[in-house]
């Protein structure tokens, strides 16, 4: 259905973004700077047993995606989280696990009407 | 009922749900509502057009209302009579003028597990994959009438009790 994919296309955040979340490593980036606000490519770099570069490349990846900005802090570059992204993809999940909560209770509802009758 | 909703990442993760509760009926019950394609549709509020095999599609038309005119795919993938049960999906296809088919789906995997000496059974829900789906997709959940999910399953629950 080709209208589709045009509709789709027209949607401002309609890039794949969140495949850059697939990664341990990146998940523990921005784990680190949703715990500790923006950090330099120095400090998150420390006890990933990962060089900066990698760092970097990473931090980049995520950058492109919208999920991290950077910016300089005299001779550092720093990141930061982008949480409007994180957000939706946060309340999203909050909606999909409400409706998980009621399927629950109508599974229950049917198994144990016909058990105890 | 307890819902349990189980976090296990440092930062909340935006991938995967997972929801564990326990019932008291015997796992042979709840293992039918769920492996049982005519069972399944009963609670979850599906007309399913086939039985359950792993590896077949299976297509089912919501009934629950406002949502009726919904029909969704379930991709059966494995099932371990008694224990386990999984299928993958578009989550929230919820706009019949959009075709989810190309989109990446997600995997929902239903555990039963034997408590109180068989008289009930913990049911773990599992979800997972949503990192994969395009941000747009899920943007478009808060757009959506949700009205309708929430006091649908109120009602369903009171009709059932």
């Amino acid at each position: 259905m080709s209208p589709s994919r045009a509709a789709t296309s027209k949607l401002p955040d309609a890039a794949p973004v969140f495949a850059a979340l697939g990664d341990t490593l990146r998940l523990g980036l921005l784990g680190r700077l949703s715990a500790h606000g923006p950090l330099s490519i120095r400090r998150l770099s420390e006890g990933t047993g990962v060089t900066r570069q990698a760092i970097t490349r990473h931090l980049e990846a995520l950058g492109r995606v919208g999920l991290v900005r950077d910016a300089r802090r005299g001779r550092e570059r720093v990141f930061a989280l982008d949480a409007k992204r994180l957000e939706i993809a946060r309340q999203y999940l909050d909606r999909v696990a409400a409706q998980w909560d009621a399927a629950a209770a109508r599974l229950q509802a049917f198994v144990e009407e016909d058990a105890n009758r | 009922m307890t819902i349990q909703t189980k976090q296990t990442q440092d930062m909340p993760s935006t991938d995967r749900i997972e929801k564990r509760f326990e019932v008291r009926a015997p796992r042979a019950r709840v293992w039918r509502a769920i492996a049982n394609a005519n069972e399944f549709g009963a609670w979850f509020g599906m007309q399913l057009e086939g039985a359950f095999a792993a590896g077949k599609t299976v297509r089912g038309r919501l009934t629950i209302p406002n949502y009726d005119h919904l029909t969704l795919e379930l991709q059966i993938e494995r099932i371990d009579a008694e224990h386990f049960f999984s299928y993958r999906w578009h989550p929230y296809a919820i706009d019949p003028k959009l075709d989810y088919s190309s989109e990446p789906t997600t995997l929902v995997e239903f555990r039963l597990e034997e408590i109180d000496g068989g008289k009930g059974t913990a049911v773990t829900i599992v979800e997972s994959g949503f990192d994969r789906i395009p941000l747009a997709r899920r943007a478009e959940a808060f757009r959506m009438n949700d009205a309708g999910w929430a006091s649908q399953a109120k009602k369903l629950a009171q009709y059932v009790a």
